[in-house]
């Protein structure tokens, strides 16, 4: 089944290539125009340079180039490339899935229209397994994660377009390509549905949370950045690994207690709602 | 303003939406993020701030807790057994602190009831429990239910004495 060659099949049934690339290159473009427009509407990152300064002013030591190459590179192999950002192991497996799935599924849609072969049976099926990951991922997620569902206990039905176009395009994409593909209909109601769903998560980027793959890089980096220049956004930076700190009177109850005390309230999730 | 969220740190985890004992920590419906729905009602009892796994959640005190402006941040590091404060003063003096919240790693130590020793008839009849409710019925009668309580169940889940 994921040696179906959709796109190819597209071709054929009469669409060239040079349509399906002004089409990508639309979508690019919507992405770019509505992530700048988001940006402004939100002011976020003027927010986030004003904040950057005012931290720079209670940074305790400077950090070399050399440091801030270290920071970006651990940012990137940490928060980036594996969600470091989630405590929760299963939400982060969900956002790893759904993260590579978009980057396997849009990369070999990139490679295949732009290198105007759509039989190619290596991006073929990284195209599929990139759609299949991505369809698990949203899907996953929208039943299991979803924060109003997880955290406050709302219907995983309820829908509300603005608040859900994000999650809702994504699963739509991945679902309606894969549908697309099996039935093998290139130019039937299953192609309708794809190109539906692409404009809605490519155009839809002002409203949806679509721009956070942006902009969660930059805030990773400069939340490592504040706690290596001794900022911290004025939170404790002491900690009870130090030996100073094991010589406080406060902590003599911990003299003998091991270093690893297990967890507390996130022992379970937060799901008493 | 007492406690308000960044958004930017915030991940819609939930865990303020749990921990907080006036039910005013919840996720915004279009953001899916965390805010304050009635700042008014909060105590600032740091309940959630100290919940929050990405320290998202800061106070903005009240004159009364931090009459000149300063900052106080805390982190509660579970896996230690300890909280750390942070006060910031407005001409710039820090204080630190350091406590334990556990001298036992968590959930060792949690008793189990079904096997504690029946409370005696001393303590049964001790003055201590003069002000507790007949119901509790701390004596050697049968099973207690509702009707042996001489009560009965009204629409919404609440009970009435039926007399």
């Amino acid at each position: 089944m994921i040696t179906n060659t959709p796109i190819a099949a597209l071709n054929a049934a009469g669409i060239s290539y040079d349509t399906m690339q002004t089409y990508v290159m639309v979508m690019v473009a919507l992405v770019i125009v509505m992530t700048i427009a988001d940006m402004l509407h939100k002011k976020s990152a003027k927010f986030f340079f004003e904040s950057a300064d005012a931290a720079k002013k209670n940074a305790v030591k400077s950090i070399s180039a050399g440091e801030k190459m270290g920071i970006a590179a651990s940012t990137i192999a940490t928060d980036v490339v594996t969600s470091g950002e989630f405590h929760n192991p299963v939400r982060r497996i969900v956002h790893l899935l759904t993260m590579y799935g978009f980057i396997l599924f849009n990369a070999s849609t990139a490679a295949m229209v732009f290198g105007a072969n759509g039989a190619d049976a290596m991006w073929t099926q990284v195209w599929h397994v990139g759609a299949i990951m991505l369809a698990i991922g949203s899907v996953w997620f929208w039943f299991v994660f979803k924060v109003d569902v997880a955290a406050e206990g709302n219907s995983p039905f309820s829908i509300d377009i603005r608040r859900d176009i994000f999650s809702l395009s994504l699963m739509a994409t991945s679902i309606t390509a894969l549908i697309w593909s099996f039935n093998g209909n290139a130019m039937g109601w299953e192609f309708a549905l794809v190109i539906l769903s692409t404009a809605s998560l490519f155009g839809g980027v002002y409203w949806s949370k679509f721009s956070h793959m942006f902009f969660k890089p930059f805030a990773a980096y400069d939340k490592r950045i504040r706690k290596a220049d001794g900022s911290a956004e004025n939170l404790p930076t002491i900690t009870r690994d130090e030996p100073e700190q094991q010589q406080r009177h406060s902590m003599e109850l911990l003299v003998d207690a091991p270093m690893d005390m297990g967890l507390g309230i996130k022992r379970e999730a937060p799901k008493h709602y | 303003m007492p406690t308000f969220v960044y958004m930017t740190r915030c991940d819609g985890c939930g865990h303020c939406v749990d921990i907080c004992p006036s039910d005013i920590m919840h996720i915004d419906d279009k953001y899916r993020r965390a805010y304050n729905i009635e700042p008014n009602m909060c105590w600032e009892c740091y309940s959630c701030v100290k919940a929050c796994p990405h320290q998202a959640i800061d106070v903005r005190g009240y004159a009364d807790f931090a009459p000149l402006g300063h900052s106080v941040r805390t982190i509660r590091d579970e896996e230690k057994g300890t909280i750390a404060w942070r006060v910031k003063f407005r001409d710039g003096r820090v204080k630190n602190f350091l406590s334990p919240i556990t001298t036992q790693p968590w959930g060792t130590k949690i008793p189990d009831f079904r096997n504690e020793a029946e409370p005696s008839d001393e303590m049964r009849n001790s003055e201590l429990l003069a002000f507790e409710p007949k119901y509790i019925r701390m004596d050697d009668g049968g099973l207690h239910t509702l009707e042996s309580n001489k009560l009965s169940l009204k629409a919404g889940g609440e009970y009435h004495e039926s007399l």
